[in-house]
């Protein structure tokens, strides 16, 4: 059962093949059995999982199921979830049970996917590699020694172990992308708005976005078809019709205009990186489309713009952990100003600390406009290229990730090598557009991730995009040995 | 742009952070680093640039001013660290 699709699992539900209580006990079995190496999951609510699997079974028979009924999901940490501890991978919320669900688990659970539990994660979202958890690192089920990617590491591994069908993620400077790149599933961030923020733990709020991380562009679809939509409680969620992401998926590529931006292909891509996506490229010619050179002059800056803009908005989102309405809390305070402090200190870890004081920084006074204001002006110079590439053509494709996943340990003591494992996805969070990586290949045998990047709002046709690849190539069927 | 230790403390202070003393030489050094490569943004010219501070030309949505949560003050008062009568408890701070 765990190898199928979530549109097989659905019509496996359906014609009786197994019961959605059966399909969940065997996911948490194969959890219980194989997620002790890979740490993929914070939680497990089995109970739970199972109740609502019946639920779903009797929603069933009485012929009320929709696509997603019955399917388990894994969500990850960052999503509040009522009655169930909602950590953000932090020591500072591990005491937290969450008194309400997150729109997009409310959403979720409205169509009738059973949660198997809540996934590892960087430490409020920040980090590449998934080793800032405080619950401990995660590891890439094709390579034990080697990181999954971060922030969304655990739903990453979890999917590509096929220890949950699909899982959610969300994504400020790469977190769906970059670990769906490293193993070898299929991640989608969508717009910025598209998918509402209430109730997802805010890490950079002009820049998050949660999407969906599945093994397929088709189950993807399925996922952002429950996940998208207008929500009066964010208010940055745009009221826009959300169309059938699924409705378009076979539509011919012919014709298609593919930007490649020289930037993206220049020096710092490793080889066997490069190899396959110039392979994957010549795939999508095989197809139909036409490849268009491109130039996104101000990438080059996403980076160093990305390191101010979201440790200045982390900074003040975080300052809500305090030590005094929820969350951890120091003992014995002196008084108010220690007790801030402690809590903060003890609270939060390394990374988060770094991100906070370099936020604190660049909005203190004397030095606002020198990083703050200059940042926010980068961020439209690289908003700008966007613009005037997709006069010109219909999708941006390159690669995900410069490398393939890296070994665990190996960039932890090096913040800034850390940080430039997302030197191909910050552009597209800076300029809130959607992207996507799928599976394109192998390279150390381990797997290599071609983005693909949309016009606003062009959701649908990335992933026509990307399940037409699918339809013609295997990479994305590939399952590490261990958890075939 | 290199920050020296005083600075550190300084911003931790701001930022209501405790920092280990034994930690300060390295969140000094990563600190520095990091503005190293924020450094680069300096090189652009950005005179006359509109700065974007969000992705979407939003304007902020207004409703009507009703009701539209319910009480739940039991289920908050469940999850709080130290409840009494009612009332949320929190560490005496203020003398």
């Amino acid at each position: 059962m765990h190898n199928k699709t979530v549109a097989e699992l659905a019509a496996g539900l359906d014609n009786g093949e197994f019961s959605s209580e059966e399909l969940t006990q065997a996911y948490l079995d194969r959890i219980n059995d194989l997620d002790g190496d890979l740490n993929s999951y914070i939680t497990v609510t089995g109970e739970q999982a199972l109740v609502a699997a019946r639920v779903a079974d009797q929603v069933r028979s009485a012929g009320q199921a929709g696509p997603l009924t019955g399917i388990p999901v894994a969500q990850k940490d960052i999503f509040c979830t009522q009655g169930v501890k909602t950590s953000c991978g932090s020591k500072m919320l591990d005491n937290f049970i969450s008194p309400y669900n997150a729109t997009v688990i409310e959403k979720l659970n409205k169509a009738g996917m059973v949660m198997l539990g809540k996934t590892n994660m960087d430490e409020f979202a920040m980090g590449s590699s998934n080793e800032t958890s405080f619950y401990g690192a995660v590891k890439n089920p094709w390579d034990l020694k080697a990181v999954p990617g971060g922030s969304s590491g655990g739903s990453a591994a979890a999917v590509a172990a096929r220890l949950a069908p699909v899982a959610t993620g969300t994504d400020t400077g790469g977190s769906i992308r970059q670990p769906a790149a490293l193993t070898g599933i299929t991640g989608l961030k969508p717009t910025y708005g598209r998918v509402s923020r209430y109730g997802m733990i805010a890490f950079a709020s002009s820049l998050d976005q949660a999407g969906p991380m599945a093994r397929s562009a088709e189950d993807a679809a399925l996922m952002l078809n429950s996940m998208a939509g207008f929500d009066p409680r964010d208010s940055t969620c745009v009221d826009k019709e959300v169309p059938d992401y699924t409705k378009n998926l076979n539509d011919s590529l012919k014709g298609l205009k593919i930007g490649l931006p020289k930037e993206f292909f220049a020096e710092g891509m490793d080889s066997g990186v490069e190899s396959c996506i110039q392979a994957a490229l010549k795939q999508y010619q095989n197809l139909g489309a036409e490849l268009v050179d491109i130039s996104l002059p101000n990438s080059g800056l996403s980076v160093p713009t990305y390191y101010v803009v979201a440790p200045a908005e982390a900074s003040s989102n975080l300052s809500r952990f305090d030590g005094v309405r929820f969350g951890y809390r120091c003992d014995d305070p002196a008084d108010l100003e220690d007790l801030y402090k402690r809590s903060r200190g003890e609270g939060f870890g390394a990374e988060v600390k770094r991100r906070i004081l370099i936020g604190a920084y660049a909005l203190s006074a004397g030095y606002y406009d020198a990083y703050y204001i200059k940042a926010q002006q980068c961020r439209r110079l690289i908003s700008d290229d966007f613009n005037k590439a997709y006069e010109q053509v219909d999708v941006i494709m390159g690669p995900t990730a410069p490398s393939v996943a890296f070994n665990i340990g190996e960039k932890t003591d090096d913040p800034v090598n850390m940080y430039l494992s997302d030197i191909y996805t910050i552009a597209v969070n800076l300029a809130g557009l959607p992207g996507m990586s799928i599976p394109a290949g192998f390279s150390d045998n381990r797997p290599v991730g071609l983005q693909i990047i949309g016009n606003y709002f062009d959701e649908a046709r990335i992933l026509n995009v990307a399940h037409q690849y699918q339809n013609a190539t295997e990479w994305h069927q590939m399952a590490p040995e261990a958890y075939k | 742009m290199s920050l020296d230790a005083n600075e550190v403390e300084k911003i931790a202070h701001l930022a209501r952070l405790q920092i280990d003393q034994k930690d300060v030489a390295e969140y000094t050094r990563n600190l520095s680093n990091i503005l190293d490569l924020v450094e680069q943004m300096s090189a652009v010219d950005t005179d006359g640039v509109e700065p974007m501070a969000h992705p979407l030309e939003l304007a902020q949505r207004l409703r009507e001013d009703v009701v539209s949560e319910e009480n739940r003050r039991q289920d908050y008062q469940e999850h709080a660290p130290a409840v009494e009568d009612g009332l949320f408890l929190v560490p005496k701070v203020i003398e």
